[in-house]
């Protein structure tokens, strides 16, 4: 029986005298981006406390839509599994304009990943299994009725104003994480805004729980019969609970359509008269896409919702909020533990700047195609649906949403560009997964990388000893990489996936950041090269040109 | 090297592709010439495949649209 998340209530845990500690980072906001940010430093040593202004979970489904990625980081994090057993699979979606399908795609046409393209799980699951994932761990202090009022930003630390039901107190912090969501109270204590675009557009989410025999894929409409002029979105999720995204128009009104005499003729316009279904959450919202000017304000890092905003039609929110958290946490860890320079944050501003932008660019893209503007972009529109029935091109044109992918972090200055040619992949890239084999169980390659840096070394050179000999030295250095072998010696590659997909060579090795991100690669290990690309993916290069050390 | 709009005559019998242009309209009302119209552009469009040279095409056109008296 599943836990009722959505229900959960939690204790206030008494601040007591514990006060007097600077700590070294305060996330603010347990959601998924702030349960991601504070599980990953906890998990690798770093103490971190975490406040929630409420003593609960995720009301409604709110994000239903994992990607692949954020599965592998959550997998990273210890509850990866969990959420893919948990979530509905898909990878699958078909656009139907009126009453036709006119286009379908398939998200992961390759076999050989741990994780499939995308699962639908309600918010409150997420979150969920996240809060279990943080009361494991002793470093991480979860701190609920804790509502930051206050914030004094100081050249050495950040002094957070906490009001809590027994009174208020100062906690004093080397860092802080806002991902407080959208409304983001730590960005409006400091001044800070977003900017961007509003679309003037509503839409009515209902979440009705049913048993239906439709499959497990993204169903888009555009101008369908059942709901002339607009568009509407299905998606399963788990528990027999079906979310339908119905377009309303800028005139809607979002208290009235809210109500059962509004939502239900709706639903059953779709469903059908006789359709069976109880409604479980509604909501009408609207949307703007946006962003903070910078992430990075001093020792203050915004995450999530409170530093960028999107439509929903890509699943490029909370995707995107988990990526931030993957991003942040190894180079908070590296900074406050004194081994990077304080620069090295400023690397995750502008690499998650660029994939806000990445994101913002495809939302954007996408809501002018859903809800075109104008009389002649609408015109566009429907041209480019007309077509799509029979013209191969145009179903290329059909946007009903750019599914969330991961940003590859292209202009890094963390990234040692390639010295050799390697015909797969580029530095700044994901690691892609990969199946192997480990003393006769199948096994993944994902689960053994990240968390710190790791090497990933193909066997079948000559020098194969005299190598892993010098990379076993790499494993005892102040900023450790640890090598996974691939090949002789190590994970069996025989399906040769792995090998592929990184083109590799017998000697080949690559140099991977804590998040699973490649930073360097080479045909031959050359134990300098490796330090020198290590001490640049941790911010040691720009020390020169911005000297800028953490005093602490 | 970028691909130039080709702005050169290129159209072995320009007077025959002009009957066809005005002819493929004939009987259309006002919304099914509009939806001819953004029809082809997609074609033609595709057909041409380099945005760059999309990129020149567009710009003349919507230079000439904001011009007065065009």
């Amino acid at each position: 029986m599943d836990i009722d998340y959505q229900r959960c209530e939690f204790a206030y845990t008494p601040a007591c005298a514990r006060e007097n500690a600077r700590h070294p980072v305060v996330v603010v906001g347990a959601g998924p981006v702030g349960l991601a940010t504070a599980i990953d430093l906890a998990q690798n040593g770093v103490p971190v406390v975490l406040l929630d202004d409420d003593n609960k979970l995720s009301h409604g489904s709110r994000a239903i839509c994992f990607s692949k990625r954020t599965l592998e980081v959550f997998d990273r994090l210890g509850c990866g599994r969990r959420m893919a057993e948990k979530g509905v699979r898909w990878h699958v979606g078909r656009v139907f304009h009126r009453s036709d399908e006119v286009y379908h795609f398939d998200l992961l046409p390759e076999e050989g990943h741990q994780y499939p393209a995308f699962v639908n799980l309600q918010q409150y699951y997420v979150e969920g299994y996240l809060h279990e994932r943080a009361q494991e761990l002793p470093l991480l202090d979860l701190r609920w009725c804790s509502k930051v009022t206050g914030l004094v930003h100081h050249p050495d630390h950040v002094a957070l104003s906490v009001a809590t039901p027994e009174g208020s107190y100062t906690l004093d912090a080397q860092y802080v994480v806002a991902a407080d969501g959208g409304k983001s109270t730590v960005r409006a204590l400091m001044g800070l805004e977003s900017h961007g675009r509003t679309f003037r557009d509503r839409f009515l989410i209902a979440d009705v729980k049913m048993t239906a025999d439709f499959p497990a894929e993204r169903w888009f409409w555009f101008d369908p019969p059942f709901h002339p002029g607009q568009s509407v979105l299905l998606h399963r999720q788990p528990d027999n609970i079906w979310r339908i995204d119905f377009q309303l128009g800028w005139d809607a009104d979002p208290v009235l359509e809210k109500t059962p005499e509004r939502v239900i003729p709706r639903i059953r316009a779709l469903l059908g008269e006789d359709a069976r279904f109880e409604l479980e959450w509604v909501s009408v919202y609207s949307f703007c896409c946006l962003r903070m000017d910078s992430f990075r304000h001093g020792r203050v890092l915004f995450a999530g919702d409170a530093a960028h905003g999107v439509s929903p039609f890509g699943a490029r929110g909370a995707n995107s909020g988990v990526q931030d958290a993957d991003n942040l946490a190894w180079k908070l860890k590296l900074v406050v533990e004194g081994k990077a320079p304080q620069s090295l944050l400023d690397s995750y501003a502008r690499e998650r700047e660029a994939a806000a932008d990445e994101n913002i660019l495809n939302s954007t893209r996408s809501t002018d195609f859903i809800t075109p503007k104008s009389a002649v972009s609408r015109l566009f529109r429907d041209a480019v649906l007309q077509l799509a029935k029979e013209q191969p091109f145009a179903r290329k044109l059909v946007n009903s949403g750019r599914l969330s992918t991961p940003t590859t972090y292209a202009d890094s200055p963390l990234n040692t560009p390639d010295a050799e040619r390697f015909a797969a992949l580029r530095p700044g890239a994901p690691a892609p997964d990969a199946p192997l084999r480990n003393m006769g169980h199948d096994d993944w390659l994902l689960r053994h990388l990240g968390g710190g840096f790791t090497g990933l070394y193909f066997t079948g050179g000559a020098e194969d000893a005299e190598v892993l000999r010098q990379l076993d030295a790499l494993a005892q250095e102040a900023i450790p990489v640890h090598t996974v072998v691939i090949g002789a010696g190590g994970f069996d590659d025989s399906a040769g996936l792995c090998a592929a997909r990184y083109d590799a060579t017998p000697g080949s090795f690559y140099l991977l950041r804590p998040d699973q991100h490649i930073c360097a690669r080479w045909r031959k290990v050359d134990l300098q090269a490796v330090r020198a690309a290590l001490a640049r993916a941790c911010g040691k290069e720009a020390v020169q040109a911005q000297p800028e050390l953490e005093h602490a | 090297m970028n691909a130039r709009l080709n702005v050169e005559p290129n159209m072995a019998d320009p007077d025959a592709f002009y009957e066809l242009l005005v002819d493929s309209h004939q009987d259309l009302d006002d919304a099914q010439s509009g939806m001819l119209n953004a029809q082809l552009i997609l074609l033609l469009a595709n057909h041409i495949g380099d945005l760059g040279v999309l990129r020149q095409a567009f710009a003349i056109a919507r230079a000439n649209a904001l011009t007065p008296g065009a």
